[in-house]
C-alpha cells in the first residue's frame, strides 16, 4: 500500500508543501538563521525517504512539478530590477567591481584552500565554480575536468550556507548597504542565497538576482581561461 | 495573473531557445530574465501585466529549491570521502567572496557618492 502511495506525483508535491510549512512555523518561532526552511526542508525529506527507503525517483515524480516553478522566478527577479533600475545603474561600476572580485575570490579560495587541506584533483576542480547557480556550474565543471556529480551537491550547500547566514554576517562585518549585502549573498550563494534577500529587502533581493546572471557569465568566461592559464 | 504567468512562460521558453540554438553557457531561465529587463524597459511588457504574478512566485521562492536540493543530495556520498578539505573549503571561500564582494561594492559606492556631492 506504501508503494502505490509514494508512487503518486502528488506525494512528492504534499509532502514538499508539508514539510517546508512545518520548517516555516518552526523558523517563526525559533527565529534563528540557522534553520532556515530550505535547508530544513532539504534535510527532513532526505531523512524521510532515506527512513521509509521511499526512492528518489519516486518523490521526484510530484518534486519535478515543484522545481519547475524555478524557472519562471528566476525570470521573474527581471521586474525587482526594473523597479530599482535607477539606484541599481547609479551603482553600475561598485556593482560589476563587486561580482569581479567575487567570482574570483571564489575560484582561488574554493580550488586553494580543498587543495592545500589535500583534496583529491577531481575535488579541487569541481569546487571551482561553487557559488555560481548549478546548471551553469555543472557545465563548467564538466568542461574544466571537474565532476558534475560532485559540483552540484556542492552548489546546493554553498547556497544553503549563504542562506542561513548571509544577512547576518554581511551586519556582522559592517556591509551595511541593501545593495552591497544583495550583491554579497547573490554572488557568494546564487539562487538560493537570493531567494532569502528578497525575504530580507526588496533592493537586495533584486540585486542579488542580478549577481547571480552577472556571477554565471564571469566565472564561465574566467574559469576555463584560468584552468588553461595554470594546466 | 494569467497574463503574467504566460508573459514570464514565454520568455523563459525564449531564453531556452536561445540557450540551445547558440549552446550557451548561460540557463534559458537566466536569459529569460535578460529578456524580460529588455521588454520592461522597450514598454513592450508593462510591469503591471507581470506583478501579480512576479509577487506570488518571488514570495516563495525559497520552496521551489527544495526538490533541487533533495535531488542533488542522492549524490551526497560522494562528497562524504573528502568531506574535510570541501567542508572547510566551501565555509571559508562562502564567507570570504560575501566579504570581499560586499566590501568593495559598498567602499566604491560610497566614494562615488562622495564625488557626486
Amino acid at each position: 500500500m506504501w508503494s502505490e502511495l509514494t508512487a503518486q506525483p502528488l506525494f512528492g508535491i504534499a509532502l514538499t508543501l508539508c514539510v517546508y510549512l512545518g520548517a516555516q512555523l518552526l523558523y517563526q518561532r525559533l527565529r534563528t538563521p540557522l534553520l532556515t526552511p530550505v535547508a530544513v526542508s532539504i534535510a527532513v525529506i532526505i531523512a524521510l525517504l532515506l527512513a521509509f527507503k521511499i526512492p528518489v525517483a519516486d518523490y521526484q515524480k510530484g518534486g519535478r512539478f515543484i522545481l519547475f516553478l524555478l524557472g519562471p522566478s528566476v525570470v521573474a527577479l527581471a521586474l525587482p530590477l526594473y523597479n530599482r533600475r535607477a539606484e541599481i545603474y547609479a551603482r553600475r561600476g561598485p556593482i560589476l567591481a563587486g561580482v569581479l572580485a567575487g567570482a574570483l575570490t571564489s575560484i582561488v579560495t574554493a580550488s586553494g584552500l580543498a587543495w592545500l587541506l589535500g583534496a583529491s584533483k577531481t575535488v579541487v576542480l569541481s569546487m571551482a565554480p561553487k557559488s555560481v547557480t548549478t546548471p551553469i556550474a555543472i557545465g563548467i565543471a564538466e568542461k574544466i575536468g571537474g565532476l558534475p556529480e560532485l559540483t552540484a551537491p556542492i552548489v546546493v550547500l554553498t547556497g544553503c550556507l549563504g542562506a542561513m547566514c548571509g544577512p547576518e554576517f554581511c551586519r556582522l562585518i559592517g556591509i551595511r548597504s541593501p545593495a552591497a549585502a544583495g550583491l554579497a549573498v547573490g554572488t557568494a550563494a546564487h539562487g538560493i542565497g537570493t531567494a532569502r534577500m528578497l525575504e530580507v529587502d526588496r533592493l537586495s533581493g533584486a540585486v542579488a538576482g542580478l549577481a547571480i546572471g552577472l556571477n554565471g557569465l564571469v566565472t564561465a568566461f574566467l574559469l576555463p581561461l584560468l584552468f588553461l592559464i595554470f594546466s | 495573473m494569467l497574463r503574467g504567468m504566460a508573459i514570464l512562460l514565454l520568455m523563459q521558453l525564449f531564453g531556452e531557445g536561445l540557450s540551445a540554438r547558440f549552446d550557451l553557457p548561460i540557463p534559458g531561465s537566466v536569459l529569460g530574465m535578460g529578456l524580460l529587463l529588455c521588454a520592461l524597459l522597450s514598454g513592450w511588457v508593462k510591469p503591471i501585466w507581470i506583478e501579480e504574478a512576479v509577487d506570488l512566485l518571488l514570495a516563495h521562492m525559497a520552496l521551489f529549491f527544495v526538490p533541487a536540493g533533495v535531488g542533488v543530495m542522492v549524490y551526497f556520498e560522494l562528497i562524504s570521502k573528502e568531506w574535510l578539505p570541501i567542508s572547510v573549503a566551501l565555509i571559508l571561500s562562502t564567507f570570504a567572496v560575501m566579504a570581499v564582494t560586499g566590501h568593495i561594492e559598498q567602499a566604491l559606492a560610497a566614494r562615488k557618492g562622495r564625488h557626486v556631492e
